[in-house]
């Protein structure tokens, strides 16, 4: 298990190798991006701000929940700070496992927690050159 | 005692610093120290019962604070 706050692009492939072994048979590969509309409004980046060491221990604790809860020790996240552009990667989770459907399911589950407990925040650089530190959505 | 509180995103903003020093009796608790930002000068924008974290974990309102502890007021959070 890892886990990790990083100011530069994320390495997805990286992600995968570091979960990847011949005793799994499925890994599930979760990646946030950044989208260029927020409540309507075109937005052309994110900037991310994390309170680091807490982000990166409860991100720990998420993730050995997850092993706990769902039964393999392959999990790897990693999120971004600073500015982050349209459609590049904001989080990444990588879950393997020996069977398709806990796989999944951690990876749902990892993310849904991360959403509601780590200290990150983000703020909308509208196309109008407004700037909002925005609240969490579904 | 002194303490200084750390503050994020637009809790930062609205105080206006990244951090604000308060003073509180030495048998504070969490919640004696969110009044003591509250009072300072724009600290009423900030909501009443914010989220608080002590030493990187989340914290109650009765938790007691000691001087060496790390606090800070946790704007909602938007990960993801």
């Amino acid at each position: 298990m890892r886990t990790a706050v990083v100011d530069r692009p994320i390495d997805v492939a990286a992600l995968v190798a570091e979960v990847t072994a011949a005793h799994n048979g499925a890994l599930s590969l979760f990646i946030g991006t950044v989208r260029d509309v927020n409540d309507g409004r075109a937005v052309e980046a994110i900037e991310y701000n994390a309170y680091a060491p807490m982000a990166e221990r409860e991100m720990g604790e998420i993730a050995s929940e997850a092993a706990a809860q769902f039964g393999t020790t392959q999990i790897v996240i990693e999120h971004r700070t600073g500015y982050v552009a349209l459609g590049q990667a904001s989080v990444a989770i990588a879950v393997a496992h020996a069977r398709r459907a806990p796989a999944m399911d951690a990876s749902r589950w990892i993310i849904e927690q991360l959403k509601v407990r780590v200290p990150i925040w983000k703020r909308e650089h509208y196309v109008d050159g407004t700037r909002e530190w925005t609240g969490q959505t579904s | 005692m002194n303490l200084d509180v750390l503050l994020f995103a637009s809790y930062a903003d609205a105080i206006g610093a990244p951090a604000v020093r308060v003073s509180v009796p030495d048998d504070a608790r969490v919640a004696d120290v969110v009044l003591a930002v509250r009072a300072l000068s724009a600290g009423a924008t900030l909501p009443e019962r914010p989220l608080v974290a002590v030493n990187h974990r989340y914290a109650k309102p009765d938790q007691l604070v000691k001087p060496t502890d790390e606090v800070a007021l946790i704007p909602p959070v938007a990960g993801g």
